[in-house]
């Protein structure tokens, strides 16, 4: 591993790494049962140099933004590496996202270049969108059929500089990526990361999780998310290890490619490891009874024997004919995104395949806790990684409350946006907005949200003004949507949904036509931003001088109904 | 060669086995995710059923934010 302290930037250390691990496979891409690529550290290199000679060519340098909006692949991570050499800002943006919210955060985040694939940009070009983000001024698009029309933009592959780029420094201090927390409806909250906050979070998780020449990583969340930027391409790469590219995500091709590829890390967000524990499961149920007494009496051993520590090996000779499919190598997944159930890391870990689980925001660089597995605790969220200054802000008397941190990888700020940024960093610290408390052991355990807002298991952070504007024009007085638990405290971190508090007009009734036409309404969502309720409100929503909804009065009035009569499931 | 609506059919008949859903309860306009209470994962499990079914390869780009069966099946179509 490069030793990260000499560095100023993202780019100057991935210039080095390419350099001392030139014979080592960095990225290997497979489309269903076909390898399509497998590229050394060298092979990169000689792919990402015409590419940056371009961008400078076309006058690309020093903090100029480029976005890319890519499925994860090869060109993806080349691409991230261009823009860095030439010394530019990465906006990496969700490709799951409507054309109009893609084109939306371009304007936002005052990109200049846009680097897309032909599918995405398919629909981006024809997006109405497209007219308000006169700033992107050069597209780039990769993988494009022969006689396909695109509409003004370059083809990735020819977009090549002769000669060598002129690699660009930059300070710690820089702006190395602005990534959107939120803010596809609302206001857009593009966190800016700089360049020390990403070799900080580098350090302080590779000294947990090593990487090194040999270790495989699967790369499944998108890489945009800031988890997959930092251990599916920054963290592998300056350790010399292998990221291993899918283009489809379809269970039985990610199954085969643990055993085709050895992988030795994976990064899943809660909903894949429920579905993993919910297959495994299956098998061992089908098992005859007498075979599944022994297999569950080796289960009880493996979890006697792990008890203080993982013991892989040990655990693979064991439970081989649960480990082989995993392909013998995997040495831990690392779960994400979201809040996983205790039961379902402790299902794992009594199998003998570590779950790291943990807790961060994108506004903390990622990473706040993880669980170093020194011993294995399923209850909490794991302790304060090196460098992380963690405490509990106006505890009850129960010692639950808002967890803040202040480090070097906690952002700069939100672009363009001072009063938010206020809000969300005082004195140094950052206020998370969730709730929790240190056990003895300094393990943090999270009891639920302060901030109204929630994360769907598929990592998804839902902002209920972010989707809104659905429910324009609905036949009501007046709308809002907020999270149920915001109204409600759960102090929970699972089951969070979503509900539309409604004012009906006078003599209006909550009829069937008009839970239709929420549900229609609804329906034009992405299924994880869906409302899942409706609350009638019988009095005008409290309102500022600017007609503004005072959110948190009504969340407070709202909060004396009793949820189990007041919210009408859709 | 299939209609498209034969095409809509075979993709209803094969989402109700698959799902174990009564034969004829689901409609070409229904949102698979709401009606049958699937997420993501299940749909991608479904969408293997379907390649195998009609001998096609439906890449993951071209089902991006579809949700209903009609849409499904019109992609399905132009693949044929």
């Amino acid at each position: 591993m490069l030793d990260l302290s000499k560095y100023q930037s993202i780019g100057a250390a991935l210039k080095d790494a390419l350099e001392e691990f030139a014979n080592e496979v960095c990225l290997i891409e497979a489309d269903r049962e076909r390898e399509k690529e497998k590229l050394t550290y060298r092979d990169f290199k000689e792919r990402a140099h015409p590419l940056a000679k371009a961008l400078q060519d076309a006058g690309f340098g020093a903090g100029d933004r480029a976005s890319i909006i890519m499925t994860n692949q090869s060109k993806w991570l080349i691409s991230a590496y261009a823009a860095f050499y030439a010394g530019g800002v990465l906006v990496p943006l969700d490709y799951k996202l409507a054309p109009d919210e893609q084109w939306q955060l371009l304007k936002h985040s005052d990109a200049k270049i846009l680097i897309t694939e032909y599918p995405i940009w398919r629909q981006l070009s024809v997006s109405e969108g497209r007219r308000a983000a006169a700033n992107v001024s050069a597209v780039l698009v990769t993988e494009a059929p022969k006689n396909a029309d695109l509409a003004s933009a370059h083809r990735w592959e020819e977009f090549q500089g002769s000669g060598e780029p002129a690699f660009v420094p930059r300070t710690r201090k820089d702006v190395a990526c602005i990534v959107y927390s939120s803010g596809t409806g609302g206001r857009p909250k593009g966190c800016m990361m700089t360049h020390e906050n990403y070799l900080e979070q580098c350090v302080a998780l590779t000294s947990l999780y090593p990487f090194a020449p040999g270790v495989r990583y699967l790369s499944i969340l998108p890489t945009n998310h800031a988890i997959d930027f930092m251990v599916g391409f920054f963290g592998p790469f300056i350790c010399g290890a292998a990221v291993v590219h899918l283009r489809t995500l379809r269970p039985e091709y990610v199954r085969e490619a643990f055993s085709k590829y050895k992988i030795t890390y994976v990064s899943l967000v809660p909903l894949v490891v429920k579905n993993l524990q919910k297959g495994l499961q299956a098998r061992f149920d089908e098992l005859p009874s007498a075979k599944r007494k022994v297999f569950n009496m080796v289960v009880a051993v493996n979890k006697a024997l792990t008890k203080s520590r993982p013991r892989l090996g040990l655990s693979r000779r064991l439970l081989k004919q649960v480990h082989e499919p995993f392909g013998g190598e995997l040495r831990t997944i690392i779960v994400g995104g979201a809040f996983t159930e205790p039961q379902t890391l402790q299902f794992f870990y009594d199998l003998g395949i570590p779950v790291a689980n943990g807790y961060g925001l994108t506004e903390a660089g990622t990473a706040i806790t993880v669980n170093d597995l020194k011993p294995f605790r399923a209850d909490t969220v794991g302790k304060p990684l090196p460098g992380m200054e963690v405490r509990i802000v106006n505890p009850g008397a129960d010692g639950i409350g808002e967890v803040s941190v202040r480090s070097k990888t906690v952002m700069s700020g939100y672009l363009n946006e001072p009063e938010l940024t206020a809000e969300a960093i005082v004195d140094g610290w950052l206020m998370t907005g969730d709730l929790g408390r240190f056990d003895a052991a300094g393990h943090l355990q999270l009891f639920g949200r302060k901030k109204n807002m929630i994360v769907t298991e598929e990592g998804k952070n839902i902002y209920p003004e972010d989707i809104e504007a659905v429910f324009e024009s609905l036949p009501v007085k007046e709308f809002c949507v907020f999270a149920a638990n915001y109204i409600w405290p759960q102090r929970s971190m699972v089951g969070e949904q979503l509900l539309l508090a409604l004012r009906l007009e006078p003599g209006q009734t909550y009829s069937e036509e008009l839970r239709r036409d929420i549900s229609a309404r609804n329906s034009k969502l992405l299924n994880y931003k869906r409302v899942h309720g409706v609350v009638l409100f019988d009095e005008d929503f409290p309102r500022t001088a600017s007609l503004k909804i005072k959110r948190n009065a009504l969340a407070e009035q709202l909060a004396k109904f009793d949820r189990a009569t007041a919210f009408l499931p859709l | 060669m299939r209609t498209l609506e034969q095409t809509t059919q075979e993709v209803l008949d094969l989402a109700s086995k698959h799902f174990k859903v009564p034969a004829g309860s689901l409609a070409p306009e229904d949102d698979f995710f709401k009606k049958l209470g699937i997420d993501s994962l299940q749909t991608l499990e479904m969408l293997s059923r379907l390649e195998n079914h009609f001998g096609i390869e439906l890449p993951d780009y071209e089902v991006q934010g579809v949700s209903d069966f009609r849409t499904l099946a019109s992609r399905i179509q132009s693949r044929l």
